[in-house]
């Protein structure tokens, strides 16, 4: 018999140079003879499977223990994602169990990391639920980062095949009706998060709404830790904040919006809130991450049955997907997100103040916003990806981003995201409303020239200059933080090319 | 009141050489340029009186530049607003949008309340 914990060299096929021959054992009388047996024995490696168009593919990288092969451990990463156990089960004949089985088709050694392998797994459609993320979620994370093989483990991407998307609703409102309904077109949408996040009271907060949106940003934004605190209960936020968001679409003539964040400790009280925003007119509401899938799909429902859009703010993910080593990449979280249905989705800046290597962003924006993704290493993208018209997400940059990066905001993520600018447009030294033109103003001047055919990465700090000329508010701000970034190191950037630098 | 619609209301009014250049950057994306006007562009207004129909198939901004000269000439005291579609499955809608025409004395809206049960009011935006 073997030992759970000495998984010894393996197998053929897609392994890595120098592994021993080693596969499933198919005479059925010692299969299935009681004991333990190898995970590859046992079926789950299979160097010559050739994945299905139906089958859903995972690639994880995985750090296995000193003396475990890797081959060994890619099978048991399939084995305990899908059917096994540690030991053999005689049960297992009581079905079809070769399409049961997670089968790891391929390993490979991660470029510069020694240690550390991309294992690809397939797994049959007849794995999963239709339309539940949690069932998803459940069978491919659910046992298999705990294992004790594995110092370490992280989902790097998935394939999800048209036949499990379609499945799925997808986002209820979508970036194009989303700008149907704002009617704006051709240019990155501008926000701000409220700050301070804690301790305003509903009218001063919905005083910074007002100024912010007259100013001209097309929405401001709960924080995702406010809630419905001794400060400021949610009701009184709701109604202050429409106020604002109402006073400046008149002043203005633009649909404007505020997100009222509505993550509360039930559902029921999700849905209470939810409605009371409908009741004031609210075109968007907003979620936090750590409300969970389950109720991701629920509010999902709820905003495409009231014609909402529907905001998530990506809170807590960095405790999973920032190190390389172990978690689960957030390009992962991206598509299981744009199938649970939300609309908008924090996805990163590149050049504010979290973490995110530009090329690893652009795989997230990517994600979320085309048809099709194409097999793209260097923006971490492992697998070909058709979206089945699923509608697209409109990605949120947010964090630390300020109007003399403009210029770089537009090169790296184009027209369809919302440029979220807090700090820089509440700190401004001429008030808030003055902050909101600023970046209105830059950012109208740098879609002009790029339109125009101007190289706006080089020339963009002259573009925002000639601007600031008659712009005083934008003056100020390029005044105040025109040398201001954040320049550090990522953990989470791609194995397959040079980090590329923002500076 | 300014109204702030479209992508480059913040910046000083388009002149025709500038107006010309994005013209001829939708045509360079294979969009569709259309001129749509009127005397009420309330936030909610979506269907603005269409000057023809969308100009497919040109291969130059002259075009547009000529009907948007005469749209001018027959709508000057309304809103001219230049779009540029985009067929392209999955987007199917507007790509890029923005004003290329004001009145002299543009339109001002102003806030109509009602209150509601509790401290709920409900607004509409209408002409001040």
């Amino acid at each position: 018999m073997t030992s759970v914990t000495s998984l010894a060299p393996p197998a053929t096929g897609n392994a890595p140079a120098g592994a021993a021959p080693q596969g499933a054992i198919t005479d059925a009388k010692k299969r299935y003879a009681a004991g333990v047996l190898k995970y590859a024995q046992m079926g789950y490696w299979d160097g010559d499977y050739e994945p299905k168009e139906t089958d859903l593919l995972a690639v994880f990288r995985i750090t296995p223990q000193e003396g475990v092969d890797p081959v060994e451990a890619a099978a048991a990463v399939a084995g305990e994602s899908s059917t096994a156990t540690w030991t053999v089960v005689w049960t297992d004949r009581l079905t079809a169990c070769d399409s049961y089985r997670g089968k790891a088709y391929k390993v490979e050694p991660v470029p510069g990391q020694p240690g550390q392998y991309f294992v690809y797994i397939a797994y049959d459609l007849i794995l999963f639920e239709e339309g539940s993320i949690a069932n998803l979620t459940a069978s491919i994370i659910g046992n298999v980062f705990s294992f004790k093989p594995l110092k370490a483990a992280r989902l790097e991407d998935m394939r999800l095949p048209v036949a499990y998307v379609k499945t799925f609703k997808g986002p209820p409102t979508g970036i194009v009706v989303e700008r149907e309904r704002l009617n704006s077109f051709g240019r990155p949408l501008l926000g701000a998060t409220i700050k301070p996040k804690l301790g305003l009271s509903g009218k001063n907060y919905g005083r910074v709404v007002y100024e912010a949106l007259r100013g001209g940003l097309d929405f401001t934004k709960d924080d995702e830790n406010i809630n419905s605190q001794p400060f400021m209960h949610w009701r009184d936020r709701f109604l202050y904040c429409m106020e604002g968001v109402n006073q400046a679409m008149a002043r203005t003539g633009e649909v404007k919006g505020h997100y009222l964040n509505i993550t509360a400790g039930t559902m029921e009280e999700m849905y209470r809130r939810a409605a009371f925003a409908k009741e004031l007119g609210s075109v968007i509401v907003m979620v936090d991450l750590i409300i969970g899938w389950t109720a991701i799909q629920s509010i999902s429902e709820w905003a495409r049955a009231n014609d909402m859009i529907l905001h998530m703010h990506r809170a807590g993910h960095g405790t999973y997907t920032r190190q390389k080593s172990h978690g689960i990449s957030f390009r992962v979280i991206a598509k299981w997100l744009r199938l649970a249905g939300v609309d908008h989705l924090h996805a990163g800046t590149a050049v504010g103040k979290l973490e995110g290597d530009p090329m690893t962003v652009q795989g997230y924006y990517n994600v979320c916003r085309e048809r099709h993704n194409a097999v793209d290493l260097p923006r971490g993208l492992f697998f070909e990806q058709d979206w089945a018209d699923i509608r697209r997400v409109m990605p949120v940059a947010s964090g630390g981003i300020h109007a003399g990066q403009m210029h770089q905001l537009l090169n790296l993520f184009g027209d369809d995201v919302v440029l979220q600018f807090g700090g820089g447009t509440i700190g401004h030294p001429m008030g808030i409303e003055a902050g909101a033109i600023a970046n209105r103003v830059a950012l109208e001047a740098m879609v002009l020239a790029r339109n125009e055919g101007r190289d706006i990465l080089s020339e963009g700090p002259e573009i925002l200059q000639a601007a600031a000329k008659w712009c005083k508010p934008l003056e100020a701000a390029l005044h105040t933080w025109g040398s201001v970034t954040f320049d550090y190191t990522s953990t989470d950037t791609s194995d397959f090319v040079p980090t590329a630098s923002v500076a | 009141m300014r109204i702030t619609q479209g992508a480059f209301s913040f910046l000083p009014d388009l002149t025709d050489e500038q107006i010309a250049a994005q013209i001829e950057y939708a045509l360079a994306h294979g969009w569709a340029v259309s001129l749509e006007f009127t005397d009420d562009p309330h936030p909610r207004h979506t269907y603005w009186d269409m000057w023809g129909i969308p100009m497919f198939d040109l291969k130059d901004a002259a075009g547009v530049m000529g009907e948007l000269k005469a749209c001018r000439a027959a709508h000057p005291d309304s809103y001219i607003r230049l779009s540029a579609f985009d067929s392209t499955r999955g987007w199917e809608t507007v790509r890029l949008a923005f004003m290329v025409h004001r009145p002299k004395e543009e339109v001002a809206y102003r806030l109509q309340r009602t209150e509601g049960p509790g401290r709920v009011q409900h607004y509409s935006v209408v002409r001040a």
